[in-house]
């Protein structure tokens, strides 16, 4: 255990609060893909930072815990450095980089490359927990249509995409289906990383703290990804391997390097980049520039 | 035969006030039925009490559906009868923006319902909103449009298809041709003959416009304060009417 603040609880919550919360946690276990409501706190950061995140992964912490954060899959951003700084400060847990080492992995818009295991447990920032929001702005009937199973409209969606650009151009935030009862939104994470979603051996946990929500995808759990029988679902990915570490089987981010039109694809996934670069793999622009 | 929907006593009270009160009457399958009378008459009440919009003080909806045979929709569990009206009952607002989703396109309008039974074949489901579309004489082209963009009649015609593409038995319309004007009027009445003609759909229309009943109703049930006055046979009801309101009705419709 590392050097802790005095005058915080551990992990920041009272212990009410993270009681409150693993209430919720277990409800949402128990009914997999239903958003519980829970009374969300304020947090030292702005709604859009984490904050439902950060709640449900202060709940989860014991001080045995190895915490790694990432935004975007990298380790090195302004949110994933100034939420790990967070927990080092007012839980004292010890934080890593590698996926493998980590027992809970607070996640913004990624899952991590490296499969996750029955140890560890993933937490993901959410804005915006009802998939049908925008089809029908009233919670009172999208509440009333997830009791019913009503899920047409979720379809009608899909169905603008392909009339509109002749493909399903959701490429974000792609709706599932979990065990075959409630549509869920998987938070921003690219359709890319949906099939991870499914018969995952951790546990997944999503915290929407504006909205105070919580849901989850238990391990071991059917998801199915939204389709048409004639325009099945298909994970996106760009059509390039990766720049640095010569990738191609991780989601890539699109990187513009100056004013003339160059561009450079890289592992969105940090972490994984940098493992596969320390092994001997190498993109074309990979030799040199070796991060730290 | 069984009625395809038998009303028995319906009454709904806003406090103090009548909305509607022992409203009873059988409606048979293909019949149209008008419902006609002044504005506050009862007439809007009435039919969101059948639609389950509403849910009247007492009395009894008995539908006859497709499985069970007749049964009280009013004592329905709500899944039931949402199911029963996202596919065999039609609804059709008076303003198209309350029955339309006016950020979806016209074709993901007409096919919602399709997809809300289970349809999952985008092709199947676009083709049947071709289908509709031309049904009511909307262009082809105009399929991936946003209703915002259509005139109100074409909005209304839209509201038609995307109601009856799942193929109901019974429509109810609260003054289908309100707020259009005259011609357009008068080709979405041809229209919606045709297609009640055509499906042998039952259907109760409200309006105040008794030149639309003369034109789609089989029979007529003439409201006032909440209470049916007068029933009969469409013309039988405007060429002889019995009650004194029904005379001051007819009497004040000016003859072109």
């Amino acid at each position: 255990m590392g050097k802790t603040v005095t005058g915080y609880n551990f992990a920041y919550l009272d212990e009410q609060t993270k009681r409150m919360i693993r209430r919720a946690l277990l409800k949402a276990v128990a009914i997999p893909g239903y958003q519980v409501p829970f009374a969300s706190r304020e947090m030292p950061m702005p709604y859009g930072w984490g904050t439902g995140g950060v709640q449900v992964t202060a709940a989860c912490l014991t001080p045995a815990d190895r915490l790694k954060v990432i935004d975007q899959g990298a380790d090195d951003t302004t949110n994933a450095v100034s939420i790990r700084r967070f927990f080092q400060r007012v839980a004292g847990v010890e934080t890593t980089e590698e996926t493998e080492r980590a027992t809970i992995i607070q996640t913004r818009h990624r899952i991590p490359e490296q499969p996750l295991t029955e140890d560890q447990i993933l937490v993901f920032q959410v804005p915006i927990p009802e998939p049908l929001r925008f089809l029908e702005p009233r919670e009172t009937e999208t509440r009333k249509m997830h009791a019913l199973q009503e899920y047409g409209l979720m379809h009608v969606k899909l169905y603008e995409d392909i009339a509109r650009h002749g493909h399903i151009a959701t490429a974000y935030a792609y709706p599932v289906r979990v065990e075959g009862r409630y549509v869920m939104d998987p938070s921003p994470i690219p359709k890319f990383d949906n099939p991870k979603l499914g018969d995952c051996p951790a546990l997944q946990l999503f915290g929407a703290g504006r909205e105070q929500r919580i849901y989850a995808i238990p391990p071991w759990t059917q998801v199915v990804s939204l389709d048409f029988e004639d325009h099945p679902f298909e994970p996106g990915r760009a059509e390039a391997e990766c720049a640095l570490c010569g990738a191609t089987d991780s989601y890539l981010d699109e990187v513009i390097v100056d004013d003339a039109g160059g561009r450079m694809f890289v592992c969105s996934d940090t972490d994984y980049c940098r493992k596969r670069r320390a092994a001997g793999h190498e993109g074309r622009q990979g030799a040199g520039e070796m991060a730290p | 035969m069984t009625p395809l929907l038998d009303v028995r006593k319906l009454s709904k009270s806003y406090g103090a006030r009548i909305g509607c009160a022992d409203v009873s009457f059988t409606l048979w399958p293909g019949e149209v039925l008008g419902v006609v009378g002044e504005s506050g008459s009862g007439k809007t009440t009435l039919l969101n009490c059948l639609a389950g919009l509403l849910s009247p003080d007492a009395g009894e909806v008995i539908f006859d559906t497709r499985t069970d045979g007749p049964r009280d929709v009013l004592r329905m569990s709500e899944p039931e009868r949402r199911m029963l009206a996202r596919t065999d009952w039609a609804f059709v607002h008076q303003n198209p923006r309350d029955g339309l989703r006016m950020g979806v396109s016209a074709g993901g309008n007409v096919g919602e319902r399709l997809m809300a039974v289970g349809a999952r074949h985008y092709g199947r489901i676009r083709g049947a909103a071709l289908d509709w579309l031309g049904r009511v004489e909307i262009a082809a082209d105009r399929i991936d449009d946003r209703p915002a963009a259509f005139s109100g009649g074409m909005q209304q015609r839209l509201q038609i298809a995307r109601n009856l593409v799942t193929g109901p038995r019974l429509a109810l319309m609260d003054e289908p041709t309100g707020g259009l004007d005259v011609s357009v009027q008068a080709r979405l009445l041809d229209l919606l003959r045709g297609l009640v003609r055509e499906l042998g759909l039952s259907a109760i229309i409200v309006t105040h416009d008794l030149a639309v009943t003369r034109l789609l109703a089989d029979r007529l049930m003439v409201m006032k304060q909440g209470r049916v006055v007068e029933t009969g046979l469409t013309d039988q009801v405007l060429d002889d009417p019995q009650h004194p309101y029904t005379q001051l009705l007819v009497s004040s419709v000016l003859q072109a």
